[in-house]
């Protein structure tokens, strides 16, 4: 294999975004601070620069306004990918994505479709003031019409943004903002697995542990742990929250009789619920143990000084797993 | 109303020049003596705020701090001309306006030293939360004031906000509700000329943010925003205006932010420091500094004094935040119902065991 640069996920975010406005002229980059700066986390540098600021900028600062420009937009041509700047301040937008993004297609009978990538930096661990923190994948997985997608890897930003851009209807693509800096060797030309599929991260034979975005790795370290411990944990990366791969997932679960979704979002009506619903209906006669749930407490996002109390650690993952009723089999 | 009423002038109200010298504007009042005296203490006091701040950034006390420097003429200003029944909405921006308006400034830095999120009781000073997203808090100060009105309170609101806020809509549906109710609210917005990175000219090609107000039936008004004394004036008599029935405006402050917009910021990928050094020159501390000292009522006793009183509050600042508050857990779920939901008082009670089997092993 030839040697490959380390690079960052904001690098690979970049990059996608990068060579789908090259390969495509009406792909358009806009939204807060996207253009001199770069994006606050630097997503985009370079690419007013490169393509011009007809093609990446600065809009007026209102999200509202941006998510319906696109609408615009798509409905006269465009492939509008838009950055909300954090999690909680894409609401501004929500009426725009459900109302309008999310049904065009539905509403006009195929004859309007909305290739928009809303991109958008989520979840918390990294030390965040209030409305930075946010996990909202549930509001947007809730919503038909919306394809929802999570990556934990460098090599899959790159994929995934590139198949969101590419992608005939909305994409959300939620950015987990504490894994912007992991870096890691890949061949961007190295076709990944696209949108609607789930990836077995790590081969394991007694357990399941199903994350996606940010408790991913979590979810490794915990299988790390477990293997120290002699316990074989397999990992699944569903990455693809809508369309969700319930065919991977299921046959993952099934391997090993048990499992325990991680997610960081409150647990209550979650997408880890939905996760739990479907392996259970789909693989109740293969588990030996209730699945569980390692997920954010059902409260607001908490300040710096408390998070770590909140988010799903390495220990709570393992602690979830020695209650799969080891004892009975 | 016609509706030439309700434009600003044509040049921003400046009642100090650059040099500290008295301009002549028949429209407007000049503040006594006591008031630019107490307003040039607050000043002092809000640089000192902004530089002690800046420095526990660096010293890792705070996570993050937006700072007001250069815009203190604005921040203090907000606080003086208000009364004790009247209400402040501060944004992220105006820790100074808050501490200048009584509240504890350790209470105040709370939610950016990261300790909890609202660190003061909002109806203790009559000061809301500090709002991060943008211009939401505007439309809640109308509501405040018409509940005021509707009580027969005598309460006039400030609701705060920066240049880029104004693209919100929720800054359109604030102001409209506001002249529709007719209510006591005073919109002062503080220009900045910068968004983060997005300069005004970005967000808007009105002739100034201060004539938006013409298209809601209110007054617009734009005012020198490092001219304490103008600002004193101009937003002095906007919650007289509004204190006495005449419904609502709009006064835009031309200021100018002199440091990043936060820590976490690199300001150099989006501006030059030439057009950063062009605006030192018209610091307001200077201008307010030789005006009184030029009318000798700055004697170096009262200068003393006053530096002495900004250092207390830099020693209270300091004192507070270099004091690690250990965090309690069961914090996490308090206040989340009136009434924790059966599922919360599940979760507390599992972190409660997890925590002490931590301690055991
Ligand atoms: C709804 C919303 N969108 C985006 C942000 C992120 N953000 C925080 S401050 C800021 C710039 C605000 O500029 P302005 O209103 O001029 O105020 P200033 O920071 O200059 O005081 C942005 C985009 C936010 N806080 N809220
Ligand atoms: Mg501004």
């Amino acid at each position: 294999m030839a040697e490959h640069e380390k690079i960052t996920m904001a690098q690979a975010f970049n990059q996608a975004l990068r060579d789908a406005m090259t390969a495509d002229e009406s792909v358009l980059m806009f939204g807060e601070d996207v253009g001199a700066l770069g994006g606050v986390f630097r997503v985009t540098d370079g690419l007013t620069a490169e393509f011009g600021g007809a093609r990446c900028f600065d809009t007026p600062l209102a999200e509202s306004g941006i998510m319906g420009f696109a609408v615009g937009l798509a409905m006269n041509g465009m492939r509008p990918v838009v950055e909300m700047q954090f999690d909680a301040f894409a609401y501004p937008a929500f009426e725009q994505i459900v109302s309008h993004v999310a049904k065009m297609r539905n509403r006009t009978r195929g004859a309007l479709s909305m290739p928009i990538t809303i991109r958008i930096p989520y979840a918390g661990g990294i030390g965040g003031v209030e409305h930075h923190c946010d996990s909202s994948e549930a509001y947007y997985a809730h919503t038909p019409g919306l394809t929802v997608v999570a990556p934990a890897t460098v090599a899959d930003a790159y994929t995934l943004m590139r198949e969101a851009i590419a992608s005939p209807d909305p994409v959300v693509v939620l950015e987990p903002k504490k894994l912007y800096w992991s870096k890691d060797e890949v061949d961007l030309d190295e076709v990944q697995p696209g949108i609607g599929r789930a990836v077995v991260r790590r081969e394991g034979t007694d357990a399941t542990l199903i994350a996606y975005g940010t408790s991913v790795p979590i979810a490794l370290e915990a299988a790390d742990a477990a293997a120290a411990e002699g316990r074989s944990l397999q990992v699944v990366d569903v990455r693809s929250i809508v369309p969700f791969d319930d065919e991977t997932v299921c046959a993952a679960v099934r391997s090993t009789g048990r499992a325990v979704v991680v997610a960081e979002a409150p647990g209550f009506a979650s997408v880890s619920s939905e996760i739990v619903a479907r392996v259970t209906e789909r693989c109740f006669h293969h588990l030996a143990a209730p699945v569980r749930r390692v997920t954010g407490f059902d409260i607001p996002y908490p300040p710096p000084k408390l998070e770590h109390l909140h988010l799903p650690s390495v220990d709570r993952v393992l602690d979830a797993v020695d209650t799969l009723q080891w004892d009975d089999v | 109303m016609p509706s030439h009423d309700f434009l600003p002038s044509e040049q921003p109200v400046q009642l100090l020049d650059q040099d500290g010298r008295r301009v002549e504007d028949p429209k407007r009042a000049f503040p006594s003596d006591e008031d630019l005296l107490r307003a040039h203490e607050a000043l002092v006091v809000g640089r000192r705020i902004n530089e002690q701040a800046y420095a526990l950034v660096r010293q890792g006390r705070l996570a993050v701090y937006p700072s007001s420097y250069g815009q203190e003429a604005c921040e203090v200003a907000a606080a003086l001309v208000l009364d004790d029944q009247d209400w402040l909405f501060p944004t992220y921006r105006d820790v100074v306006s808050i501490i200048g308006r009584g509240v504890d400034p350790v209470e105040t830095l709370t939610l950016l030293k990261g300790d909890w999120h609202c660190g003061y009781d909002p109806t203790e000073h009559r000061v809301a939360p500090q709002t991060t997203p943008l211009a939401t808090q505007l439309i809640h100060a109308v509501g405040v004031a018409h509940a005021a009105t509707l009580r027969g309170e005598d309460t006039v609101v400030m609701a705060m906000c920066g240049d880029g806020a104004t693209s919100e809509g929720d800054f359109h549906e604030a102001l409209n509700f506001a002249a529709v109710f007719k209510a006591p609210v005073v919109f002062f917005v503080q220009n900045n000329e910068y968004a983060i990175s997005v300069p005004l000219a970005r967000q808007t090609v009105a002739p100034s943010l201060a004539h938006k107000a013409v298209g809601y039936g209110m007054p617009g008004e734009r005012v020198d925003g490092n001219d304490v004394a103008a600002l004193l004036s101009v937003l002095g008599d906007a919650v007289h205006a509004a204190r006495s029935g005449a419904g609502p405006s709009l006064v835009e402050a031309h200021t100018y932010r002199m440091q990043a917009h936060t820590n976490a910021d690199d300001a150099t990928r989006y501006r030059q420091d030439d057009e950063v050094a062009a605006w030192q020159g018209r610091d307001p501390l200077l201008r307010s500094k030789a005006y009184l000292t030029g009318r000798e009522l700055l004697t170096d006793e009262r200068t003393a004094e006053i530096a002495a009183k900004a250092e207390a509050v830099a020693t209270v600042m300091r004192d507070g935040l270099m004091q690690d508050v250990e965090p309690v857990p069961g914090d996490l779920f308090e206040h989340v119902h009136a009434t924790p939901t059966p599922q919360l008082r599940e979760q507390a009670a599992f972190l409660a065991d997890e925590l002490s089997r931590e301690k055991v092993s």
